[in-house]
């Protein structure tokens, strides 16, 4: 009496019920239907709600809008625009200001986070501390309440132009702003841009050249005096050749106000102000920690390889330390760009200020404007854990695992 | 023997003391070791202490010593009457403290907000001490409970039924809305080329609908009986006990076991039975605060407190669902969490306040308040969705294999075993979303509502006080006490951490 192999059961009907179901199967397909009717119902009631209330209220759904002038406008335009332009205009203004402030703030946040976290590190006690009260104390206050600190307290009580404060005579600041000299470009503006672009190009190449030597045949090359002679040392020599590239126009106090030089509106201080040292303190708190979790025998190990101290931190701790510092910091610069849409408190003209703000209550084309702004950020947003996923991925390759 | 001790050395007299070793602890051992130990020290420890210098006197000097503490308005804190530079102006904060903690609610019902206050920090405390015993009790008292009873006392106003009459009206809400959405694609049926599928797409909706309104019949027919009778609330709320109580009797376990189940339920609604008589909410209630008289620390509080309250349930629920398998609900909740995650809360804020009102029937009006924390809700609730997946993802597979080998449901053990573990590791994190949440009330100023920071700003403008240091006394006033929150929070999410990972330390 033998007996037979049990027929394996179909795995094509299971694995069927497996991707279509879940781990539940057929309960899961029924919940599945359940869930799907109820969002249904919810989308049917959202879109029949609102296309009553939009026509009670007369407002046509759609983009038409944006073809439409816009009227108002924007003290702060990097693209020319006047009032006669169209919303679209105002959505490109508001965009490119809220890319400004935050490139702006990245930078500042970035440098004054990594000086807090070396504060913190140091072995001085003194500087530890104030570094930890710095952190704390930023840390625990609302963003807004910086913004609006810096903006209503602190450059409303800065002197008017005529008695602005002088920083070596080239910038003035004064609660109308501050005024910076202006670059001018001269005859040989092209040249140095383009010398300027060749250096960073080479440069660039010229570490990816030295670094393969390095991993494939393990040779050392010194690229660092050819990086400077090209980034600094080019562009030097073309200044000698074709004369100076740009002048710089002083701002010149004329009656009430400065003539000449840039301004910078006192909203955009303000802003960059509270964002840079507000994400500061979040950066020093990774920096911090992405050094601290570099086990201290990697130290030691490379001490006992014999490589010199720097050499050890640049490349043993310094890309471990990374690994760890780089995913949050990248959150928190997407953080920073994202609170950057809290100008709209002080009127710094971003594009929530001017677009889901001045545009919204002007043409009260709430839906498509809000999606339009929550489009952007959203944007913003995925871009980034899309890069930071092949960021992690490569990390991942790169360690074997 | 002899050979070794003529070759061995004796000391004949003793050695001279060696020195002191360098005192390494204490005050003068940091000074020495940490501050003054190189060059490169020194110079570090005279630029942190200019930086004290240079921040701290000032501020010292600002907030104490050349503050004016008495006076009727700005004349008090003006440098020419006060004969010096004048600092911090107090006054005006003694001034405007009612206006900064309650707004406009009125003076004489402000009593309500204090009772509300102390309510919550009576229940709150116990649940943050993790000696004090009974946390669950204390977690559904706080987070039903309170705030049910806050809503009351804060905004006032009764109730006309009570859960009998809510649950008819709701479906019968639903039931209607599913019966207009028949009707829409029938008359849509007439234009449309998939007429015959819509007609009978359309038919069987509103077939449905009205088997629905025939289910919920006996509900609704009650309820216009009960609204008949004088007594219509405590008509209801007997009906409704029995019922809720019938239920989980039977549930519980019936004669068996169902003592218990059936004790509590009677217990619950007999307290519900004696807030609603001392509160008089079968008559009216306590006089209506309208939310846009609320203002100050009283917003930033309500908003918060919900904020939390309501967040985590959302997250928990997002967190479940994405770690599901059924390919819907995981898509979505993944969807719907990296959605909210990915845009800024005053984009969030300007939806509930300009777009969240279009998508509600037109004769259905929310307050602003609610908008409000309708936004900070699914706001808050997709980042504690992160949290909680985080330790849903801690929870070794293990524990719901083995829940599962003694035969618990999917929801038994999600409840019982996995989530109250999950829960536990996140605390910290969940702390931290909290204080963010705090400070992240301010933005609702931005939506014209009054919170601490709104009301600090409006009283800017009062001519009365303006002063050239009134603008820093009132941000110096609500610093501190932002401070004071985030700093108090962050101090016990530490110390949470700290208890949870006691096994780890050695």
């Amino acid at each position: 009496m033998s007996t037979e192999a049990r027929k394996p059961p179909p795995q094509i009907a299971l694995k069927i019920r497996r991707v279509l179901g879940g781990k539940t199967g057929w309960n899961g397909i029924a919940v599945q239907f359940a869930f799907a009717a109820i969002l249904g119902w919810i989308a049917y009631e959202i879109v029949s709600n609102a296309r009553a209330n939009l026509e009670n209220q007369h407002i046509a759904a759609g983009f038409g809008f944006l073809g439409n002038n816009a009227g108002f406008d924007v003290n702060q335009t990097l693209i020319p625009y006047t009032g006669s332009d169209t919303f679209l205009r105002v959505f490109l203004v508001g965009l490119l200001n809220t890319l400004v402030v935050s490139v702006v703030g990245i930078f500042f946040a970035t440098v004054i986070g990594f000086i807090v976290a070396l504060c913190r590190l140091s072995p001085n006690w003194l500087l530890a501390r104030v570094g930890e009260i710095y952190v704390e104390i930023i840390r625990n206050l609302p963003l807004l309440f910086q913004i609006l600190f810096w903006y209503l307290a602190v450059l409303a009580a800065l002197p008017n132009p005529r008695q602005s404060i002088s920083l070596l005579g080239i910038a003035f600041v004064s609660n109308r702003g501050l005024v910076i000299p202006r670059p001018i470009g001269e005859s040989g503006f092209e040249a140095f841009l383009a010398v300027l672009a060749f250096g960073m190009v080479a440069s660039l190449a010229l570490r990816i050249y030295a670094r393969r030597a390095l991993f494939q045949r393990g040779q050392m090359i010194r690229i660092w005096p050819y990086v400077l002679g090209l980034l600094f040392g080019l562009p030097l020599i073309t200044m000698l050749v074709s004369g100076l590239p740009f002048t710089f126009e002083l701002p010149q106090l004329k009656g009430f106000n400065f003539a000449g030089g840039s301004r910078i509106i006192p909203e955009f201080v303000a802003l960059t102000l509270a964002l840079s040292t507000y994400t500061a303190a979040f950066i020093a708190e990774i920096v911090r920690a992405g050094i601290l979790s570099v086990h201290s025998g990697q130290m030691e190990a490379g001490a006992s390889l014999g490589l010199s101290r720097g050499t050890t931190l640049r490349l043993i701790v310094v890309p471990q330390a990374m690994r760890v510092i780089v995913p949050p910091l990248t959150n928190q610069y997407l953080n920073l760009t994202k609170n950057s849409s809290l100008a709209v408190a002080i009127g710094y003209p971003d594009l929530v200020s001017v677009f889901a703000g001045t545009s919204l209550s002007q043409t009260g084309q709430a839906i498509e404007i809000i999606a339009m702004t929550m489009g952007v950020y959203l944007l913003i947003s995925l871009i980034t854990s899309a890069v930071m996923s092949v960021y992690g991925w490569r990390v991942s390759r790169s360690l074997g695992a | 023997m002899s050979d070794i001790a003529s070759s061995s050395f004796v000391r004949q007299d003793l050695l001279n003391e060696r020195p002191a070793p360098v005192k390494t602890t204490g005050f003068i051992g940091l000074v020495r070791t940490r501050l003054f130990n190189s060059p490169t020290n020194i110079l570090l420890t005279i630029i942190g202490a200019l930086l004290l210098w240079f921040t701290i006197i000032p501020s010292v000097k600002f907030l104490v010593v050349d503050a004016v503490w008495t006076g009727k308005d700005r004349t008090a804190c003006l440098a020419e009457n006060a004969g010096f530079v004048v600092g911090a102006c107090w006054p005006y904060i003694q001034a405007k403290l009612p206006q900064l903690i309650y707004g406009f609610y009125p003076e004489a019902e402000r009593w309500r907000v204090n009772l509300t206050l102390v309510l919550a920090v009576l229940l709150l405390l116990p649940l943050l001490i993790p000696r004090l015993p009974s946390k669950g009790l204390n977690a559904g008292l706080f987070f039903f409970a309170f705030p049910l009873v806050a809503f009351f006392l804060l905004h006032g106003g009764g109730i006309k039924g009570f859960g009998l009459s809510w649950t008819a009206d709701l479906l019968q809400l639903f039931d209607d809305s599913i019966i207009g959405a028949g009707q829409a694609l029938l008359s849509l049926a007439k234009t449309s080329a998939a007429a015959p599928l819509l007609w009978v797409v359309g038919n069987l909706i509103v077939l449905v609908g009205t088997a629905i309104s025939w289910l919920i019949f006996p509900l609704t027919w009650l309820r216009d009986q009960l609204q008949g009778t004088g007594q219509s609330v405590w008509a209801d709320f007997a009906i409704t006990a029995a019922i809720v109580s019938l239920i989980a009797f039977v549930l519980g376990g019936g004669v068996r076991t169902g003592g218990r189940a059936l004790a509590s339920s009677i217990a619950t609604f007999v307290a519900i039975a004696i807030v609603i008589k001392l509160m008089g909410l079968d008559h009216g209630g306590l006089p209506i605060v309208q939310t846009n008289l609320w203002g100050g620390l009283l917003v930033t509080l309500v908003v918060s407190v919900t904020g939390i309250v309501t967040s985590l349930p959302i997250g928990i629920a997002l967190a479940l669902g994405r770690r599901s398998t059924i390919p819907l609900i995981r898509i979505f909740s993944i969807a719907f969490i990296e959605f909210w995650r990915g845009v800024p809360l005053i984009t969030v804020l300007f939806f509930a306040t300009y777009m969240l009102p279009l998508f509600l029937p037109g004769n259905f009006t929310v307050d602003g308040l609610v908008r409000a924390l309708i936004g900070i809700s699914l706001f808050t609730g997709a980042y504690q969705a992160e949290n909680v997946r985080g330790g849903l993802a801690a929870i070794p597979r293990g524990q719901g294999e083995a829940a599962a080998a003694l035969g618990l449901s999917w929801w038994k053990t999600t409840s019982l075993i996995v989530l109250p573990q999950a829960l536990r590791h996140v605390i910290p994190n969940l702390v931290n979303s909290f204080i963010s949440l705090f400070k992240d009330t301010s933005l609702v100023s931005i939506v014209a509502l009054f919170d601490l920071l709104g009301s600090l700003r409006a009283s800017f403008s009062d001519p009365k006080w303006s002063s050239p240091s009134t603008a820093f006394t009132g941000f110096a006033f609500a610093g501190i006490i932002y401070f004071i929150f985030c700093f108090g929070m962050s101090r016990y999410s530490l110390f949470v951490e700290h208890r949870l990972n006691a096994h780890r330390r050695n």
